[in-house]
């Protein structure tokens, strides 16, 4: 028979609680690369929009812009680094959304461009749209009604 | 009847098998790490010229398991049993090694404990007497188990400080009757342990618990204190897991263990950015072929307790809510003179 341990599962899981959370560090810095990252966005628009675009058409193209940055970096392998260091901060905005589906198209692209890059490149940011579709579906819903 | 080979959860091993030869293989960051240059062939390319994941790490256990038999002069018809494994599904990577090898072969999983398992199969079946050499390998590669059980390399989520870092490698071992230095006296064969950790970055803190039941159990059959071993050395725990175990088992009394360390904890340098250090079935192979058993074929190390740790889940169970369960399996090696 195995020596049974003195010590309790629950008191080795206090014992276990990870010390070194920083929770207040990763808001700040979350804040303020998600925040550089609108910024960013709102100056590219307000450019777009000194060549004529009205500000829907301007917002239009600055997502497009912001998609297209976010897939770069993420081939080039700086938006896994930017993410670790700015958690929610590269995640949220945009850039994030392409970062997750770049980065699933890249990583399955080994098992081929149908059933790997094809099949499998929303594996990350399927949620998002699945959800994005439903709450834009009952949004709709109650505008229709009211 | 009573059992001369076995007593409690240790066998105790009659003819001593011994540790011949091994032969060890890793990657890029591994080779950069405070142990470099010490391995036998350090990849610049962890792709291994190969054009997926898998087949590099393929190619990286086939280039240890070749490696040992090339040191050794020896053909592959002269081996009796190969027994491997790795993390991948269905333990593909040592399947696909055996396919070129072509020797009798057992696939085995224990997660991050598989090397524990080939070992102590190994000496079993050199100890009854079934075979003259026997290999046990096993690896593990940073890509492959990343997109197995997490994300896509470059999805940028943010891991805590606290998560480890798979090792990118392999070690093949040669066991053998007789001859060489090292010595495998005892194995404890460890029981799942599951204490309830959830968290799928704290690997190690899963796996404190079965460490610590093994180590009790060795002691207990063996009659030894920790002071017996000139070195405790557990196989993937991390830094902190390492250091979780000191404190679990002054709890349990075997007071300050300054005798105890951990492969993961030694593998990376803290500027390598791994996290609480290196885990997967490659840690303990490596450090342990090409740090540890040199020690004790000098004479620096007498007898070592290798304590080679598992954290056994899956990306589904971890999922659907489940708790991760944890295994250990200590090998007693010791210096030999003959």
């Amino acid at each position: 028979m195995p020596r049974t341990l003195k010590t309790e599962a629950e008191e080795f899981r206090q014992m276990a609680q990870p010390q070194n959370r920083t929770p207040l560090r990763n808001f700040l810095v979350a804040f303020a690369v998600g925040g550089l990252i609108c910024f960013g966005g709102q100056v590219i628009q307000e450019i777009i929009m000194v060549f004529g675009p009205d500000k829907d058409t301007a917002s239009m193209i600055v997502a497009i812009v912001l998609i297209v940055l976010g897939g770069i970096f993420t081939g080039l392998g700086w938006y896994d680094e930017l993410g670790q260091f700015a958690g929610a901060g590269a995640a949220v905005p945009i850039t994030g959304f392409a970062n997750a589906v770049v980065s699933a198209a890249m990583e399955f692209r080994q098992e081929g461009l149908v059933l790997g890059t094809g099949a499998r490149m929303y594996s990350v940011a399927g949620p998002v749209l699945t959800f994005g579709v439903v709450t834009a579906f009952l949004i709709g819903l109650i505008r229709a009604l009211i | 009847m009573i059992n001369l080979k076995k007593t409690g959860d240790t066998v105790f091993f009659s003819t001593t098998p011994r540790i011949f030869s091994s032969f060890s293989v890793v990657g890029k960051k591994e080779g950069r790490g405070p142990l470099g240059s010490i391995f036998d062939y350090i990849s610049q390319d962890s792709l291994f010229s190969q054009n997926t994941w898998e087949k590099a790490e393929m190619e990286m256990s086939k280039k240890a398991v070749q490696g040992v038999l090339d040191k050794t002069n020896l053909m592959p018809e002269d081996i009796d049993f190969l027994l491997g494994g790795d993390l991948l599904n269905q333990i593909v990577v040592a399947n696909f090694v055996a396919r070129h090898f072509q020797r009798p072969y057992l696939g085995l999983f224990g997660a991050c404990a598989t090397l524990g398992e080939s070992l102590f199969l190994g000496s079993t079946l050199l100890d009854g007497d079934f075979g003259d050499q026997v290999i046990a390998f096993v690896s593990s590669h940073y890509q492959t188990a990343e997109r197995q059980y997490r994300t896509p390399i470059e999805y940028g989520d943010q891991y805590p400080p606290w998560k480890q870092w798979t090792v990118t490698g392999s070690a093949a071992f040669l066991l053998q009757k007789e001859g060489g230095s090292v010595g495998i006296t005892q194995a404890t064969v460890g029981t799942v342990l599951d204490w309830g950790i959830i968290d799928t970055n704290d690997l190690g803190g899963a796996m404190v618990p079965a460490a610590a039941q093994t180590i009790l159990t060795n002691l207990e059959d063996t009659g030894r204190s920790p002071g017996d071993y000139d070195l405790i050395l557990t196989g993937d725990l991390g830094i902190r897991g390492r250091d979780l175990l000191r404190k679990l088992l002054k709890k349990e009394g075997l007071g300050e263990l300054d005798n105890l360390n951990d492969c993961g904890a030694r593998i990376f340098a803290p500027d390598q950015k791994a996290g609480s250090g290196g885990s997967g079935c490659a840690t303990s192979a490596v450090v342990l072929s090409s740090y540890y058993l040199p020690r004790l074929e000098k004479g620096d190390l007498n007898r070592i307790l290798l304590v080679v740790t598992g954290a056994l889940l899956n990306p589904t169970t971890s999922l659907q809510g489940e708790t991760i369960p944890g295994i250990a399996h200590a090998l007693v090696l010791e210096r030999m003179v003959d």
